[in-house]
């Protein structure tokens, strides 16, 4: 793993304060529970009917009706819970995750999230992201700054199919922590060994700097 | 007073599926998902069904089999992205997909098992999911009208059940399927372990044995079931 990605995934990490109901999104987001610390009183919640999510496990130690939202086999802490389909997702719709940590294609200025489709490439269906991007109490992103391409994902506005709309507060990327104000994107952080000017490079969309020196990452 | 008795063969239990059914099916990823009905489901041959499933298995795995046989002519689902062959027959026009967001999927079949018309949502309100739906006012608020999920037929798995069909599931292995449990005509659970009557702590049941019509016992897992080593 890169130095710059072992970097955004602590740096997320701390995103998560104690007390807090999470539900990590599949793929970028899960790495991030390598980086909580062991004693963090947190609950983590996955949408397959999980409360109190504990480390993953490989193939011999795994408990085959044991998994999460993304198939990795996990395990169970003590005081976990488990239930059907539909209260897992009344737990989602009715406000109890504090905080939802999300892949993205593309954020807006607005907090507009596009995750889930790329018409004609890419349509696997939304599974049980709508819920969570609409209905977590805080709705961060945790993604590369740009695609594979190098095209920013940051931009004025999306142009794939939504996820939901002003919902996102906050981006971590490689590069950056980004806020989501209600005048457009501020740049709060910066990756070490990034400057200003490479960050706003990457970005589609204008970034404004606050008055104080950035702390790095 | 005895609770009767429901034990079926898998042969039997199968038997009455026909061309054409809605065919629910629990599971999420391996856990949960009935392999050894759909195996027999697969070896029965009914064609022309509807299938609802939260997700397509993967490729050679659960409800692929039923895939790859041609018998599915639409199913109703959240995510296939881990099944590329599901995607592939999608893309092809072979089957009928309808994505519906997760829990607003488990919410239509817990309706269609309660006996109510449909739920009402505002899950994704302003985006394409919204598209073709009705829009009622509530209280000043808009919400999308999710129509009840039935089947004809629910195929489910269970940890432990007694001959009446009072169940219990395995962790993560609950998932959709005491929800499909409620919201089928004939509901058709295996089970890896049947118990007598009495040994299920009457707390500690899971789906009520009411809502069961054919227990159908296991015996020893197939592979199938086991961890999956990616």
């Amino acid at each position: 793993m890169s130095d710059a990605k072992t970097r955004m995934l602590r740096r997320a990490a701390r995103e998560i304060t104690p007390g807090m109901v999470v539900n990590l999104g599949i793929g970028l987001p899960t790495q991030v529970v390598n980086h909580l610390a062991p004693d963090l009183p947190v609950c983590l919640h996955t949408e397959n009917g999980l409360t109190g999510i504990g480390p993953t496990l490989p193939p011999e130690r795994a408990d085959r009706n044991l998994i999460d939202a993304g198939g990795a086999y996990v395990s169970e802490v003590p005081g976990s819970a488990f239930f059907d389909s539909a209260t897992s997702f009344a737990m989602v719709r009715a406000g109890r995750l504090d905080l939802t940590m999300l892949g993205a294609f593309e954020v807006s200025e607005t907090g507009d999230l596009a995750n889930w489709k790329i018409p004609g490439k890419f349509s696997p269906g939304v599974g049980g992201g709508i819920e969570l991007a609409q209905k977590a109490r805080r709705v961060v992103v945790l993604s590369t700054h740009t695609d594979r391409a190098g095209n920013p994902k940051l931009l004025t506005a999306c142009t794939l199919p939504l996820t939901a709309r002003n919902r996102v507060a906050r981006v971590f990327t490689d590069m950056a922590v980004v806020d989501v104000e209600p005048g457009g994107f501020v740049l709060t952080e910066l990756a070490e060994g990034v400057s200003v000017a490479e960050v706003s490079e990457a970005t589609g969309a204008p970034l404004r700097l606050p008055d104080t020196a950035l702390p790095r990452f | 007073m005895r609770l009767p008795e429901k034990i079926c063969a898998m042969e039997d239990a199968i038997a009455q599926i026909r061309d054409g059914d809605t065919v629910m099916v629990g599971g999420f990823g391996v856990p949960g998902t009935p392999m050894t009905l759909i195996r027999a489901l697969v070896a029965h041959g009914a064609r022309d069904l509807t299938l609802v499933k939260n997700d397509a298995n993967e490729p050679g795995m659960g409800i692929d089999h039923l895939l790859q046989s041609g018998q599915v002519a639409r199913l109703i689902t959240t995510h296939l992205g881990l099944n590329s062959h599901a995607i592939g027959l999608m893309n092809s026009g072979r089957i009928a997909v309808e994505f519906n967001a997760q829990g607003i999927l488990a919410e239509r079949i817990r309706a269609g098992g309660s006996g109510l018309g449909a739920v009402l949502s505002d899950i994704g309100l302003g985006t394409e999911l919204a598209e073709g739906k009705q829009v009622v006012q509530v209280a000043g608020q808009d919400y999308l009208v999710e129509p009840a999920l039935r089947a004809g037929i629910a195929l489910i798995h269970a940890e432990r059940a007694d001959p009446f069909g009072n169940l219990t599931y395995a962790a993560t292995a609950r998932n959709f399927n005491p929800l499909m449990a409620m919201a089928a005509d004939q509901v058709i659970v295996e089970v890896e372990e049947i118990v007598p009557l009495g040994a299920l702590p009457p707390e500690a049941v899971h789906t009520p044995g009411v809502f069961v019509d054919q227990v159908v016992p296991l015996g020893t897992l197939s592979g199938e079931y086991a961890v999956v080593r990616r």
